[in-house]
C-alpha cells in the first residue's frame, strides 16, 4: 500500500523544505553512482560469444546531492539516456552499484526496485509517445497513485492539483486527450504525471528538447518552482549547453560512455579542464552578429562506442594529445580547487591544468597545439 | 523559358552559371504568399499572406516556430505542395520565372537547376536501395544528359566540395551507411549536382549535435560564397539564424511579422513577438532568475485569430489588435515590422 518512509531524525538545516522521508541527512548524496557500466552485445558468433559491443556506459561514477540539480551533456551516443534508464531500472546494469539515500537499490536488505521507482521519475523528450492515446489528461495523471495503492477520489483529487500547478486550469484540461494538446501542454502533463507519485528525484532527459523556444521558458520556470515547493532534485539531460548552465547547479560531462568531466557549473564553464567540454562549448552557435563562429572545434561525427581506442578515448578527436594519451586513459581526478568531496571539479584529461590554463584566452583566439 | 544551365556541365561546379534572360538584382520576389489545406473537416491556413524578397548572393534566415509556416513557404517555392488539397495564392518570382504558372516539364528543369532543397532527415532525399554515388550522377544524367560515367566524374567532384572524407570510397555506400553529419554532407552534393542558383534549406541542422551542426554550417556558408548562391535557410534557433543569414524574417502564424539585418533583428529587435523570443532565451547570466517567458502557445492555423495573431500572447495588445492584421511598419533601410504599436 501506500507505504511512506518517516524518518524520524529530520532536523537538518537546509534551504529547502526537508522531506520526510530523508534518511541520511542533508549532507548524504540522495543518489551514488558507482562503477554503473552497460554493454550492449550487437552481434555474436557461433557459439553465442559476443564479438562486437556497444559500450554505452562504461564505468560511470557520480553522486547527485540533496535538493541539487545536476546537467548531464555530451553527443548523441555519448551514454546519457542510458544512465537514465539504468537509474530508472528501467534496464538491468551489467555492474556497478546504485545507492539511493544509502540504501543500496535492488540488493537484499537494501530498497526494492519497486520502491526506488516511486521516488524516482522520469520525463522524456517525446511528449507524444509518453502519454497513452486513449487516457483522458485526469486519467493518465491519477493512473500511477492508483496503481501504488490510491483511491481513486484521492488520485483523481491529486491529478486536478497538480495540474494546477502545472498552470493549466483543471477545468479545462481534465478530460482532454493527448491530441487536443499543444507540445508545451503535453510536456506539463508528462511532468504532473512523473510528480504525482512523489518522488524525490526526478530524471529530465530532453524534457524540454522538442519544445518552441517561446514554451521553452514557461516549462523552465515551472521546473524551478516546483523543485522549490516540492524539494525535488532534478538530473537534467540536455545537449543545449546555454540551458543546462542556466537550470544547473553541477554539471557532468559524458564521452564515449564514461565521465570526462564535473564540477559546479560556473566552474566548469568558465574554466573547463576536458579538452571535449571545451569543444563543446565552442560548437554552440553565437549569438553575436560581430563574432560568429569561424572554425569547428572537432571534425566529423561523434564517434560509435564501439570499437574504443587505447588510452583516452577522446585522443583520436584531440588537438591537445600527447604520446601518453594513446597508452594510458586517464581517470577521473579532482583538481586543485576550493571545493570538497563531491562538488570538486574533476577531469579525466592528463593535460587538465594546461586545459585550464587556457580558459584565459577567448576560445576564438587561443591556437591549441 | 529560361535555361539556365545547357552546357554547363564542362565547367567546374565553382563557375555560377549566368542567366541572360534577368539582369535583375532579384532572385527571389514573394507578394501575399497564402497556402491553405483543405482535407475532409479541416481547413488549414498555414501560410497567410507573405511576402519574401531575396537578392542575388543573399542568405535569408526564416525564423520561426514549428507550425509558423516556415516549411511550407519553402515547399511552395519548390511547388512541392500536393496540388490536389492545396490552395496557392499569390505570387511567386525566382530568378524572374513565375513559379506557379510553370508547367510540368518547366518545373522539372527549374528543379534543380534553378532551385534545390536540403532536408532535416537526408534519408528522404535518398533511395535505400542505391548506392549514393549512382544516385548522384543518376540525377546530373538526367537534368543534363550528359553520360554515367561523367555524372559520376561529377559526384566525386561534388563529394569533395562538400568535404567528405575518402571521397571515393564514399561514392559507392548506400545512404544507411553514412553517419549522420555525413549523410547530410551527401544530401546537399545532391543538392548542388545541377548548380542550382538559389538553395533552399530546410531546418537542415536541426536533427545534428552541436559539433556536427556547427561544422555543416560553416560548409554551407562557404559553399555559398564560392558559389555565389542565394540562399533561404528555414530554422527555429536564433543562434543558427545567427552564424549562417545576412538578413532574418520572422514568422509567426502564417506570416512575416518582423524582417532586418541579422544585427537588426537579434540586437535591436521590434515585433513584440521577437523582442519576447529574445528575451526569453535560458542563459548562463540569468542562473537563479525567472526567465520572461512569452505565455501562451502559438495558434492553431486551423483556427488563427482574428486580427494580429500574436495578440493571446502579447502584453501590449489593445482591442485595435484583434480587430485587423497590422501592416508592415517601415523602421529602417531593411528592417520592418507589422504591428500596431510601433
Ligand atoms: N538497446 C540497445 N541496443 C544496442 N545499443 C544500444 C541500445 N540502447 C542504446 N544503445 C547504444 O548505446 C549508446 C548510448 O546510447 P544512449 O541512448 O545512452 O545515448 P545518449 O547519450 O542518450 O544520446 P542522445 O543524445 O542521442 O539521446 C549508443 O551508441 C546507442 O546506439
Ligand atoms: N500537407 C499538409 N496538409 C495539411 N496541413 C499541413 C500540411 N503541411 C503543413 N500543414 C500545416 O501547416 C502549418 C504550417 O506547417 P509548416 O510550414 O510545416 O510549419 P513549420 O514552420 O514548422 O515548418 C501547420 O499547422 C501544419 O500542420
Ligand atoms: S588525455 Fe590527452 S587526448 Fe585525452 S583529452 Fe586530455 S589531452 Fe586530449
Ligand atoms: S499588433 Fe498589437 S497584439 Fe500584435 S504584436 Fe503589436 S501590440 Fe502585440
Ligand atoms: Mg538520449
Ligand atoms: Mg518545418
Amino acid at each position: 500500500m501506500n507505504a511512506e518512509r518517516i524518518s524520524a531524525h529530520a532536523s537538518m538545516p537546509s534551504k529547502q523544505p526537508l522531506d520526510r522521508r530523508d534518511r541520511g541527512g542533508q549532507a548524504q548524496p540522495l543518489l551514488s553512482v558507482r562503477s554503473l557500466r552497460k554493454h550492449f552485445v550487437i552481434k555474436k558468433d557461433f557459439f553465442g560469444r559476443p564479438v562486437s559491443q556497444v559500450h554505452a556506459v562504461d564505468g560511470v561514477d557520480f553522486d547527485v546531492l540533496k535538493g541539487e540539480t545536476l546537467g548531464i551533456v555530451g553527443e548523441s551516443g555519448c551514454g546519457k539516456s542510458t544512465t537514465a534508464r539504468l537509474l530508472m531500472q528501467l534496464l538491468k546494469p551489467d555492474a556497478g552499484e546504485v545507492i539511493f539515500d544509502g540504501d543500496p537499490v535492488g540488493k537484499p536488505g537494501g530498497l526494492s526496485l519497486r520502491e526506488m521507482r516511486r521516488q524516482v521519475q522520469m520525463v522524456f523528450q517525446n511528449s507524444y509517445a509518453s502519454l497513452n492515446p486513449r487516457m483522458s489528461v485526469e486519467e493518465s495523471i491519477a493512473f500511477g497513485p492508483q496503481v501504488h495503492g490510491l483511491g481513486k477520489k484521492e488520485a483523481n483529487a491529486r491529478a486536478r492539483k497538480l495540474l494546477d500547478q502545472v498552470g493549466l486550469l483543471p477545468n479545462q484540461f481534465a478530460s482532454r486527450y493527448p491530441h487536443e494538446l499543444s507540445g508545451g501542454q503535453r510536456q506539463r502533463i508528462n511532468i504532473a504525471r512523473a510528480l504525482a507519485l512523489e518522488p524525490r528525484l526526478l530524471i529530465l532527459d530532453e524534457a524540454v528538447s522538442a519544445l518552441d523556444k517561446s514554451v521553452e521558458a514557461q516549462v523552465l520556470n515551472l521546473l524551478v518552482d516546483l523543485k522549490q515547493e516540492y524539494g525535488l532534485t532534478y538530473l537534467f539531460i540536455s545537449h543545449d549547453l546555454n540551458v543546462v548552465r542556466y537550470i544547473s547547479d553541477r554539471v557532468m560531462v559524458m564521452y564515449l560512455g564514461r565521465v570526462a568531466e564535473m564540477g559546479e557549473s560556473e566552474s566548469l564553464y568558465n574554466a573547463p579542464a576536458h579538452p571535449y567540454t571545451r569543444a563543446l562549448m565552442s560548437a554552440m552557435p553565437s549569438m553575436d552578429p560581430d563574432n560568429r563562429t569561424q572554425t569547428a572545434p572537432l571534425v566529423g561525427d561523434p564517434p560509435n562506442p564501439i570499437d574504443l581506442p587505447p588510452g583516452c578515448r577522446f585522443c583520436p578527436r584531440c588537438s591537445m594529445a600527447v604520446d601518453k594519451c594513446s597508452v594510458q586513459e586517464p581517470e577521473l581526478a579532482s583538481l586543485n580547487d576550493q571545493q570538497v568531496g563531491s562538488r570538486q571539479h574533476q577531469s579525466a584529461c592528463w593535460r587538465a591544468a594546461d586545459v585550464q590554463a587556457l580558459a584565459a584566452t577567448p576560445i576564438s583566439e587561443e591556437v591549441l597545439s | 523559358m529560361t535555361a539556365p544551365c545547357v552546357t554547363a556541365h564542362q565547367s567546374s561546379p565553382e563557375q555560377v552559371p549566368l542567366d541572360a534572360s534577368s539582369t535583375a538584382e532579384q532572385m527571389v520576389d514573394v507578394q501575399n504568399l497564402k497556402v491553405h489545406f483543405r482535407s475532409p473537416g479541416r481547413f488549414v491556413q498555414a501560410v497567410n499572406g507573405v511576402d519574401l524578397t531575396l537578392a542575388k548572393g543573399e542568405v535569408l534566415t526564416i525564423l520561426g516556430e514549428s507550425g509558423s509556416g516556415k516549411s511550407v513557404t519553402l515547399r511552395a517555392l519548390m511547388r512541392l505542395l500536393p496540388e490536389r488539397r492545396t490552395q496557392i495564392h499569390g505570387h511567386i518570382k525566382v530568378a524572374g520565372q513565375d513559379v506557379l504558372a510553370m508547367s510540368r516539364r518547366e518545373l522539372s528543369r527549374y528543379r534543380g537547376f534553378t532551385t534545390s532543397m536540403i532536408f532535416q532527415e537526408p534519408m528522404l532525399a535518398f533511395d535505400p536501395v542505391f548506392r549514393i554515388g549512382d544516385q548522384i550522377a543518376e540525377t546530373v544524367c538526367r537534368h543534363e544528359g550528359v553520360s554515367h560515367r561523367e555524372g559520376l566524374a561529377r559526384a566525386l567532384e561534388l563529394f569533395e566540395l562538400v568535404r567528405i572524407p575518402s571521397a571515393k570510397r564514399r561514392l559507392s555506400n548506400y545512404p544507411h551507411e553514412l553517419s549522420g553529419g555525413m549523410s547530410q554532407r551527401a544530401m546537399i552534393a545532391l543538392a548542388l549536382s545541377c548548380r542550382p542558383r538559389l538553395l533552399l534549406a530546410d531546418e537542415p541542422t536541426t536533427a545534428l549535435d552541436a559539433t556536427v551542426q556547427i561544422q555543416i554550417l560553416l560548409l554551407l556558408r562557404e559553399l555559398q560564397r564560392e558559389l555565389g548562391m542565394s540562399v533561404i535557410f528555414v530554422t527555429h534557433d536564433m543562434g543558427v539564424a545567427n552564424e549562417i543569414s545576412d538578413r532574418i524574417a520572422v514568422m509567426y502564424a502564417g506570416r512575416v511579422v518582423e524582417t532586418g539585418s541579422v544585427d537588426e533583428i537579434i540586437r535591436a529587435p521590434r515585433h513584440p513577438y521577437t523582442v519576447g523570443l529574445m528575451q526569453s532565451r535560458a542563459s548562463g547570466e540569468l542562473k537563479g532568475e525567472r526567465l520572461s517567458a512569452i505565455p501562451g502557445s502559438p495558434p492553431d492555423m486551423a483556427f488563427p485569430p482574428q486580427g494580429c495573431a500574436f495578440a493571446p500572447r502579447c502584453s501590449l495588445a489593445t482591442d485595435e489588435c484583434q480587430q485587423e492584421v497590422p501592416p508592415a511598419k517601415v523602421l529602417g533601410q531593411q528592417h520592418w515590422a507589422a504591428c500596431w504599436k510601433l
